[in-house]
């Protein structure tokens, strides 16, 4: 401690070195959990759950969801919402499908140029018209499905991609056997920690969520980041749509329904705050997983349904926000 | 300030306009559109139709109203009917009346769980709705083991498919739920509360006013009217469907209220205009299916709706 | 000096109709501390606003540094080397100390990576020069306001600021930060820095300042140099009177008669505690007395009408009301069992903006005005229309928007609502802040009036002359705690601050023990 000369040092809230301790459970509470689910399944379960393959169907299982919330976390700690996303992951599901008569080039770019595209939209209907971010990416979720459904013919056509395309030889290759969906959700979240905590526009999102007005009088170009950070959003739904799609040699328009709570519950199990501010990519990691994890286990108990997936999620949803509040209030104290 | 106000009558406040007669005016234009140019529309059995199938949205649209007036959401709607839904073919065995009781007393439960946790634990709408609307439809899955069940109990059928001189009860109780909820809001203590909490809590508190029962109430029913809508869905089908009845109503009532002009920032209502909402989108539907375009167009249109509602009200909140 | 640092000429700007500035010139000049006064709504903010480019003027002229400019967003101003620190610090508080420094220019190595290290040795250095200890690392939220405020300063001042405009920067913070404020604002005037100065204590502006500007309804009502000017004449300045005027009548109309507050009290709090800001707090208000609450803002005033009202809860301490002991306390319980309070914050706690000015008086009294859960439009219509007279309130209709109204009339629709439920206590937390002089003296005589119905009145007041001149009996807290008490003739201004004064320096002494 400093005793020379601390003249305003002491604030009137608490300060200095208790606020670490204090503020672990909100940073480690999902990967605490997630150890002590992975603990308690392996004991349960032993290998029918503790197994190569099978953790390997949760890593796949998992990189669609990464990438979503993978920049869910963006908007949410930008102060948004961005329901939009598994409309958009449907919608680059079907121009992939549909434009891989044009080749692979024109299967990854169109499907990801429509969604940056919605993105822009998102982003510029928030962050320069100031509309609601929950109405405006609502009134996307509504368009994108629409216009998925257009593009496959109400659903009637199942546009194929062809299983010699080299897009389905990259898409449905291992590396290391490791699936390529995982290595792609890996790299664009590995980006996307370094974009976060190492860049000035990672800085610029926690603030602007944070504290927007302040943030415009500190001369930060909101409109700017708020615009990208929905871009972001969009795009990484979208590539999950592609990857979706060439995995499965088809683009369904009725995937994705739900995936963006999905990944709103996977990004507030991580500890980020849903007001925006404060909150970390390592965090939505653990969060995507323990949601996955849960789930499979639930698939290894024979006598429930799967449909306990949903209701184990959402009372996961409320109980991990639950325990949040209460350490925030405890905190302010 | 009086000449503030003689400027202010002058020029007309076009956004402000819109916001509160657009949705009218919308109906209208739609309407003689649909006369003039769509045969067949002018007809009972089309009109009668149309309102049969705009009561489900209709009646949780105006439980989503009475929400967004205190200023928050409620996304468990969709989630709620299922449930209710999945509930009657259970209990039928036993007498209708039961099986229904049962389903509206489990709209009631998920009211109170929502209302609870956003007024006693501090939660935010959005996310507590959201834990309820995804575990909710598990829950509906779970009871009924995800299949679809055929009901055939005379009274439902009655309840959803017949009309009382010449009018289908379902369109009735629209009319029951919407007259209840606008005397409720504009002419009972219980509205002035709801009013104060929407547009100032922490003043709404320190007026003693009962802001935490006051929010728990308007989850209660918002749930109790999705459970109704959940009933009504099903007597109309014969057929108790847990995994589609009710999926992404919750937008659908959402559009209904924001293009009724309520504002999603709390503290005013408009009950009248959440029904004409939900009419509006209906036909918005009806004419789009009509002229023989297919419903994905109507869903990039309802999208574009809300926007444009949405933009004409954010012009108004400025001063 | 050849040309001011910066200038504004002649502008102009209205509001929907409403003037908010008429013809108003400054200038500032580098190496002096400006002094910008007014009461609220003279224009002060607006005045800002134009000159950080947050709004634009509807005419007249900004030069900046002798060349003209005109801003079209804060960040152009801020570019420019003009930076703002507004009185609800604009930082970011979740953030680190380190990153509020440096948002938006954090220093980054050469693959364009914001370089941590660097950024916290570089924020350890400035804040050093400052006298500021604090761990760069630490949440910025966690510290407190007045430390917040001298790194918002350090952040301009690390941005090569040449303008500093500081919004009201010292509205909420002790004293001894306050004194470490005005003497980083001196070290600014070292540096050649312009400051713009904005203050409603006029203590301030004799203290740290070198020229002052009053404005009034939206025009400059004064503007030299602060050697050449009296306390008084700027008070005659803000208030738009005669200095003769202002000598005579002082500040408020409050009568003298002294009221016989003998029997048992209706009010008695004892003991109330709430860590930290209430400790051992006991207050007791008898009909017809007004007992005033006076001490600096964080001493526990408002603290202490907030529990007696049930708003916060109390770790201990009992409240009785007309001798009965309060149970399940919470602002419904208080107002059955006879209490009323007017929160400090009018928008924030008071006010419902979108109702109607009837809704707004009625609120709280909505059980008396219904019939089985429905209204009683006779009844309501009847409430109001009292109220309205009795108070003067200026509307056009009872069903006028109450955000329509001027903050004085606000104020009335508050007192109103609480006065239809025929109070015996009645809690004010600072009843006239913010409002026109005129409503102000009517608020001051109603509260007069109502002790003389035999109505008990807690009065809290940052005025120390309201709280002289309005209370019978003044209780001086400080620190959540109460530190003296005064009555009849005892009550003056100056024993008052020598309690707050003398108490100050006791606890810092016995603090200086504890070390």
């Amino acid at each position: 401690m400093t005793t020379v000369d601390r003249p305003v040092a002491a604030g009137r809230r608490s300060g200095g070195t208790a606020r670490d301790w204090r503020r672990w459970p909100e940073k480690a509470g999902a990967p605490i959990v997630l150890a002590l689910v992975l603990i308690g399944g392996s004991l349960m379960y032993g290998d029918s759950f503790a197994s190569r393959q099978n953790f390997g169907n949760i890593a796949l299982d998992s990189s669609y969801l990464l990438l979503i919330a993978t920049g869910m976390t963006f908007v949410i700690l930008s102060g948004g919402i961005d329901l939009s996303v598994g409309s958009l992951l449907a919608l680059a599901g079907v121009l992939t499908a549909y434009s891989a008569q044009w080749g692979t080039a024109a299967a990854i770019a169109l499907p990801l140029l429509v969604c940056a595209a919605f993105g822009l939209v998102n982003g510029l209907l928030i962050g320069r018209a100031r509309i609601a971010p929950f109405i405006v990416t609502l009134a996307t979720l509504l368009f994108a499905r629409g216009l998925a459904f257009a593009v496959a013919s109400e659903g009637n056509k199942v546009h194929i991609i062809p299983a010699d395309l080299l897009l389905t030889r990259l898409g449905q290759a291992r590396w290391l056997g490791v699936p390529a969906p995982v290595w792609f959700a890996l790299i664009a979240f590995g980006l996307g920690a370094l974009l976060l905590s190492r860049t000035r526009f990672g800085q610029a999102v926690f603030a602007i969520g944070d504290n927007q007005e302040a943030s415009e009088l500190m001369g930060l170009p909101v409109a700017r980041v708020r615009i990208l950070v929905y871009v972001l959003s969009a795009t990484l739904a979208g590539t999950a749509g592609v990857l979706i799609a060439v995995q499965t040699s088809s683009g369904l328009p009725t995937i994705g329904e739900g995936r963006e709570l999905e990944a709103i519950a996977a990004v507030v199990l991580g500890g980020t705050l849903l007001t925006g501010g404060a909150g970390s990519l390592s965090g939505t990691l653990a969060g995507v997983l323990l949601l996955k994890v849960i789930q499979n286990l639930i698939n290894q108990v024979g006598t429930l349904s799967s449909y306990y997936q949903q209701v184990v999620s959402g009372t996961f949803l409320i109980v991990v926000v639950l325990v949040q509040l209460r350490l925030a209030r405890r905190r302010r104290r | 300030m009086t000449d503030l106000r003689a400027a202010r009558s002058v020029r007309i406040d076009v956004p402000a306009f819109l916001q509160v007669a657009g949705v009218y005016l919308a109906i209208f234009v739609l309407l003689a559109f649909n006369l003039m140019f769509t045969p067949n529309f002018a007809t009972v059995t089309n009109l009668r139709l149309q309102l049969v199938q705009v009561a489900p949205v209709a009646i949780v649209a105006i439980g989503m109203a009475l929400v967004i007036a205190t200023e928050g959401i409620d996304l468990s709607v969709g989630s709620t009917m299922a449930v209710a839904a999945a509930l009657l073919p259970l209990y039928l065995g036993y007498s209708v009346w039961v099986a229904v009781a049962l389903a509206l007393t489990a709209g009631v439960l998920v009211g109170l769980v929502n209302g609870s946790l956003i007024a006693f634990a501090g939660m935010q709408p959005i996310i507590a709705t959201l834990g309820l609307l995804v575990a909710g439809r598990g829950l509906a899955l779970v009871f009924a083991d995800g299949r679809l069940t055929e009901l055939f109990d005379p009274t439902l059928d009655t309840l959803g498919n017949a009309s009382v001189f010449g009018v289908p009860i379902s369109v009735l109780l629209v009319l029951v739920v919407t007259v209840a909820a606008g005397v409720a809001v504009y002419r009972t203590a219980f509205g002035r509360r709801l009013l104060a909490t929407g547009g100032n809590r922490a003043a709404a508190t320190l007026a003693g006013l009962p802001v935490k029962r006051t929010l728990v109430t308007v989850y209660v029913l918002s749930g109790l009217l999705a459970a109704v809508a959940g009933v009504l869905t099903t007597a109309r089908q014969g057929a108790s469907d847990p995994s589609f009845v009710g999926l992404l109503i919750e937008l659908s009532a959402i559009t209904a209220v924001v293009v009724g002009g309520t504002p999603l920032s709390g503290g005013r209502v408009r009950i009248l205009g959440t029904l004409m909402g939900a009419l509006l989108m209906q036909l918005i539907i009806a004419t789009v299916i009509q002229q023989n375009l297919p419903d994905s167009t109507a869903r990039m249109i309802q999208a574009s709706i809300i926007v444009a509602a949405v933009y004409l009200q954010r012009g108004r909140r400025a001063p | 000096m050849t040309f001011a640092a910066i200038e504004v000429r002649s502008v102009h700007k209205h509001f929907a109709g409403v003037r908010a500035l008429d013809d108003v010139s400054l200038s500032l000049h580098a190496g002096e501390v400006h002094a910008l006064v007014g009461e609220n709504g003279a224009g002060k903010s607006t005045l800002i606003k134009i000159m950080t480019g947050v709004q634009r003027p509807d005419g007249g002229d900004l030069s900046y540094q002798g060349r003209p400019v005109s801003f079209t967003r804060p960040r152009d101003a801020q570019a420019a080397g003009i930076s703002t620190i507004y009185q609800e610090v604009n930082l970011v508080p979740l953030r680190s100390v380190a990153a509020n420094l440096f948002l938006g220019r954090e220093p980054v190595n050469r693959f364009g990576l914001i370089d941590y290290r660097r950024m916290h040795r570089a924020a350890a250095g400035i804040l050093a020069r400052y006298g500021i200890a604090v761990d760069v690392r630490s949440r910025l939220g966690e510290l407190g306001l007045g430390v917040q405020q001298m790194i918002a300063v350090a952040r301009a001042l690390s941005m090569n600021a040449r303008v500093i405009i500081m919004d009201e920067p010292t509205s909420s913070l002790e004293p001894r930060e306050v004194d470490l404020l005005l003497g980083v604002v001196a070290m600014l005037r070292d540096q050649q820095v312009a400051v713009l100065y904005v203050t409603h204590k006029l203590d301030e502006v004799f203290r740290a300042c070198d020229r002052v500007t009053v404005l009034r309804d939206g025009r400059v009502a004064h503007s030299g140099p602060v050697a050449g000017t009296t306390r008084l004449r700027l008070v005659a300045a803000m208030l738009g009177r005669d200095i003769d005027q202002v000598r005579r009548h002082g500040a408020t109309t409050f009568g003298d008669e002294q009221r016989d507050t003998t029997g048992a009290p209706l009010l008695r709090a004892e003991a109330l505690s709430r860590r930290p800001v209430l400790d051992d707090v006991s207050v007791d208000v008898h009909a017809g007395e007004v007992v005033g609450l006076a001490g600096l803002l964080g001493s526990g005033r408002t603290e202490t009408a907030k529990a007696v009202f049930g708003v916060d809860p109390l770790d201990s301490g009992s409240i009785r009301i007309g001798g009965r002991r309060a149970r399940r306390w919470s602002p419904a319980a208080a107002i059955r069992a006879g209490l009323g309070m007017v929160p400090e914050d009018r928008k924030a706690e008071g006010v419902i903006a979108d109702l109607s000015v009837r809704d707004n008086i009625v609120l709280a009294a909505l059980p008396r005005i219904t019939v089985g859960g429905f209204l009683s439009k006779r009844r309501q219509a009847a409430l109001v229309d009292t109220f309205v007279k009795r108070l003067q309130i200026k509307i056009s209709h009872p069903g006028q928007k109450v955000r329509e109204l001027s903050g004085g009339n606000q104020q009335k629709v508050l007192l109103a609502r609480m006065l239809c439920l025929h109070p015996k206590v009645l809690i004010l937390d600072e009843p006239t802040r913010g409002i026109d002089i005129g409503a102000k003296a009517e608020i001051q005589a109603l509260i007069d009036e109502l002790a003389g119905l035999g109505i008990g009145v807690l009065l809290i007041s940052s005025e120390l002359e309201e709280v002289v001149e309005g209370a019978d009996r003044v209780l001086v807290l400080r620190d959540g705690a109460v530190v003296g008490t005064f009555r009849g003739d005892e009550v003056t201004e100056d024993r008052i601050m020598r309690t707050i004064a003398v108490a100050s320096n006791e606890a810092a002494a016995a603090k200086d023990d504890d070390d």
